[in-house]
């Protein structure tokens, strides 16, 4: 059983949890993820490794409330425990040697693009962080990301907060304004991804995204993960979730991650019922 | 007065059109009286052809000569010398092509039902003898096992009744690999598996669940932590696809993660957490175990048709020809002889037909059957909005990624220098289908035993 010993919550839809769980936290590296099970009979589901403290044995998760056993995650509180916690999974995320690096977040994909931002900026890469969110309530990290970032954008797709606009604007004026990144690493909706990756190919830069397709092992046994890169098929769970922006086939992507859709609003109405709680 | 009935006493069986809407156990059991009339076709044959057939070598006659004295659990005692997991093995080894193969009264009608009067044995000892296992006293060594399926769990328990302390790392979060992954319930009823790793448990067995070996904690680092010796029994359970096009679209799964949403995630059950789909007519490719148990899971799902899709021919089926029999009586209809070359799709992404082509027998190949050669011009379209590709596994590279010096062949398989398990490491072990692929339950469990009588000697003449 591995204990909740902190539990914030960010906005209305995504809070943060420390999680004990001192061999996951001795091994974790920026870009990999766990796989949890609320209670026993739950589903299994993946989240990336927000943070960690190796000393203290502990695991950092944010999550966003977006279905049933995100909110039954959400139903627990400091003191309880998570059925299982797995990991750390995944192939951790290649910093090595980059000098200049654009961090591109939309969303709860902040969560997961900012270890990979905050090592970055320890190994001393210059950080240029763009992160995107629809409207000023939804705003998380921001204090987080400006510190580990040489420069910082901050998007509403509304203009409620920051500029208005999607990352992919401000990724632009950036790139028109001349400035050279060995990479851009994107993590968010895979539309924008998608974007961003249709962008940096025009400007001809690297771009690394992390992938989230549907898992349930997360150790390369069931395929379920799989996704097309460069015309190959990849397991997320074990080649990825890193990939390169420019071979993924996103369109393949979107499709396969509503593969259950009927099921889940299903069981997101039961559970919104059962906690008797509306959230959004 | 021996039996000389040319047939086996019939299994009593749940009805076909019953046992496809449910997950219940398929076959039910014989009753003591089955089981003591089945034991009296047994000869007693001197020469013991049976035992030869048993990867194991349980001593068949022995077993069934108590079954006729109705000393049901001085069988059990003759069996456990052997195995470890007859309540298992009694319902899934392939006995048609191991002991009762072998079997003198198969020559002229059937074998003795060697497989059911295990089974028989197994779950009397179960339902009647309530002794709780000793914990041994500890020898004060420590050895590491990776891989809760039957290979590991055997070996395990092995060491721990020769006092060793053990503890097995399992990846998933429950602990029987295959058993409780792969196999449905309705042919290997869950229950029989936890019973074996808690008996495990009670004999001093730590099982940590959550351990991706390779990830969590490296080989290395559990010798670093006082483990005197490893063994791995990891299994054979990386998917393979046929890389056709459409594998991709929403409906088309590997059997793994089928059987796995199904079994272990009891995605069957009436408000399970997890998602299944619910097609209503299914291809499953492949024509092994795995296959047959996809298909008839998809038929306990609701499917209206579902269809095996193999490109030999019956006879070459590697199933266990009870699976066949089962899964025709169920209405899964057999499309042999035939092989997919595409997957279609409908405009959002689910599948809505695969293209097959016809196939017929030619020459022999490498595995000694006759190879499956296209007939031109024969391509049609199956009706289906799922596909299950059931082709087979191989070895998860994990392990063998994270493992300096440990020898691999060229299919992933761990390379053993003979049946000790015994690898090009120094005190790793390895057995079951990590080291042979994908094979059968009583091999990984004789892996296991062999593994562990290896690691005793090992570590004994260590001191
Ligand atoms: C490697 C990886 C890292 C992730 N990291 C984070 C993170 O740090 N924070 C966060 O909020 N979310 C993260 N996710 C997404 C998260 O796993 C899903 O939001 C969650 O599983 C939804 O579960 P649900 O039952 O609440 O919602 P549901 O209503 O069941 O699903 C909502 C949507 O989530 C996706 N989803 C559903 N089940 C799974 C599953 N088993 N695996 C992956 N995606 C699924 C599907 O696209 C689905 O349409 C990550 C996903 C992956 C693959
Ligand atoms: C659907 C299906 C039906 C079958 N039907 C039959 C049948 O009827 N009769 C028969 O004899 N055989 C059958 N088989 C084959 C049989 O189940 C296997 O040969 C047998 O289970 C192999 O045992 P094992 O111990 O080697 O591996 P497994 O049973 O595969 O167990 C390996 C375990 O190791 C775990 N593991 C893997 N990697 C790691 C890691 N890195 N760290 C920690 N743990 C890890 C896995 O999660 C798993 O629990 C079937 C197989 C399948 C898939
Ligand atoms: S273990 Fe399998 S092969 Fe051996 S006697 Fe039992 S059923 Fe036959
Ligand atoms: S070969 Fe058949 S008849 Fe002879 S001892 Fe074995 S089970 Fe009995
Ligand atoms: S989640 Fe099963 S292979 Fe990736
Ligand atoms: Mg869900």
């Amino acid at each position: 059983m591995y204990e909740i010993l902190k539990k914030t919550i960010l906005n209305p839809t995504v809070a943060r949890m420390e999680i004990a769980a001192p061999l996951v936290a001795k091994k974790a590296e920026p870009g990999q993820f766990i796989i949890l099970r609320v209670d026993e009979g739950g589903e299994r589901i993946p989240l990336t490794v927000a943070d960690f403290d190796r000393e203290k044995g502990t695991v950092t998760i944010i999550y966003q409330i977006v279905g049933a056993t995100t909110m039954a995650l959400n139903q627990l509180e400091e003191g309880d425990c998570l059925h299982d916690f797995v990991g750390p999974l995944g192939t951790p995320s290649h910093t090595e040697g980059l000098k200049k690096v654009a961090v591109i977040g939309g969303g709860v994909g902040c969560a997961i693009a900012f270890p990979v931002a905050k090592k970055l900026h320890e190994q001393g890469t210059e950080v240029h962080s763009i992160v995107g969110f629809r409207n000023k309530d939804l705003v998380i990290l921001e204090e987080e990301f400006s510190a580990v970032s040489d420069k910082m954008v901050m998007m509403t797709d509304d203009g409620s907060y920051g500029t208005k606009g999607l990352v992919t604007n401000a990724l632009k004026e950036l790139l028109d304004a001349g400035e050279q990144y060995d990479e851009v690493i994107a993590i968010g909706p895979l539309i924008m991804m998608k974007f961003v990756a249709k962008l940096t190919k025009e400007y001809g830069v690297k771009t690394i995204v992390s992938m989230n397709p549907i898992m349930i092992d997360g150790t390369g046994m069931c395929g379920g993960c799989r996704l097309s890169v460069g015309g190959q098929v990849k397991f997320a769970c074990v080649d990825g979730p890193d990939f390169d922006g420019h071979e993924v086939d996103f369109d393949e992507a979107m499709e396969r991650a509503t593969m259950y859709k009927e099921f889940e609003r299903h069981q997101y109405d039961e559970a919104c019922n059962l906690f008797q709680k509306e959230v959004r | 007065m021996p039996n000389m009935s040319l047939t086996k006493n019939p299994m009593p069986v749940q009805e076909p059109d019953v046992r496809n809407h449910n997950f219940e156990e398929v076959a039910l059991g014989y009753t003591k009286e089955q089981a003591v009339d089945e034991a009296n076709r047994c000869l007693h044959c001197k020469h013991k052809p049976c035992v030869a057939g048993c990867p194991v070598a349980i001593d068949i006659p022995e077993f069934i000569a108590k079954i006729k004295e109705e000393d049901f659990e001085g069988a059990y005692q003759i069996i456990s010398k052997s195995s470890s997991l007859p309540a298992v093995c009694g319902r899934v080894c392939p006995q048609e092509t191991q002991c009762e193969s072998k079997c003198v009264r198969g020559v002229k009608g059937e074998p003795v039902a060697i497989g059911r009067l295990e089974r028989f044995v197994a779950d009397y000892h179960m339902a009647n003898c309530k002794a709780a296992p000793v914990k041994p006293e500890s020898n004060g060594h420590k050895v590491a096992v990776i891989g809760a399926g039957p290979s590991g769990l055997t070996c395990a328990g092995d060491l721990a009744k020769a006092g060793y302390e053990v503890t097995v790392f399992e990846a998933l979060h429950t602990a029987g690999g295959v058993l409780v992954y792969g196999i449905p319930q309705f042919r290997l009823p869950k229950e029989i598996v936890q019973r074996e790793i808690d008996t495990l448990k009670e004999i001093g067995v730590k099982v940590e669940t959550n351990m991706v070996i390779g990830k969590v904690l490296s080989i290395d680092e559990l010798f670093e932590d006082g483990f005197e010796a490893i063994f791995i029994g990891s299994g054979a359970g990386l998917p393979r696809f046929m890389n056709i096009p459409g594998e991709n679209l929403k409906g088309v799964y590997s059997a793994n993660e089928f059987l796995t949403r199904v079994n272990l995630m009891k995605a069957y059950r009436e408000g399970s957490a997890t998602p299944i789909q619910h097609a209503k007519k299914v291809a499953v490719v492949g024509g092994g175990n795995v296959a047959m148990d996809a298909a008839r899971c998809a038929k306990r799902l609701g499917a209206e048709e579902v269809s095996i899709v193999y490109r030999r021919s019956e006879a070459e089926m590697p199933a266990r020809l009870e699976e066949v029999e089962h899964a025709k009586e169920e209405g899964i209809v057999f499309r042999v002889l035939n092989n997919p070359t595409e997957i279609l799709g409908t405009e959002d992404g689910f599948v809505k037909g695969m293209r097959c082509v016809r196939m017929e027998l030619g020459e022999p190949d490498a595995s000694g059957r006759r190879r499956p050669v296209e007939i031109p011009d024969s391509e049609y379209v199956l009706d289906v909005d799922c596909v299950i590709m059931s082709i087979g596994t191989s070895p998860n590279p994990l392990i063998r990624n994270t493992t300096k010096g440990l020898d691999t062949n060229r299919h992933g398989c761990i390379i053993t220098e003979d049946e000790s398990g015994q690898t090009s490491r120094e005190g790793v072990y390895a057995g079951g289908d990590a080291v042979t692929g994908a094979a059968t339950v009583i091999l990984a469990m004789g892996a296991g035993k062999h593994a562990a009588k290896a690691i005793d000697e090992y570590i004994q003449a260590k001191k």
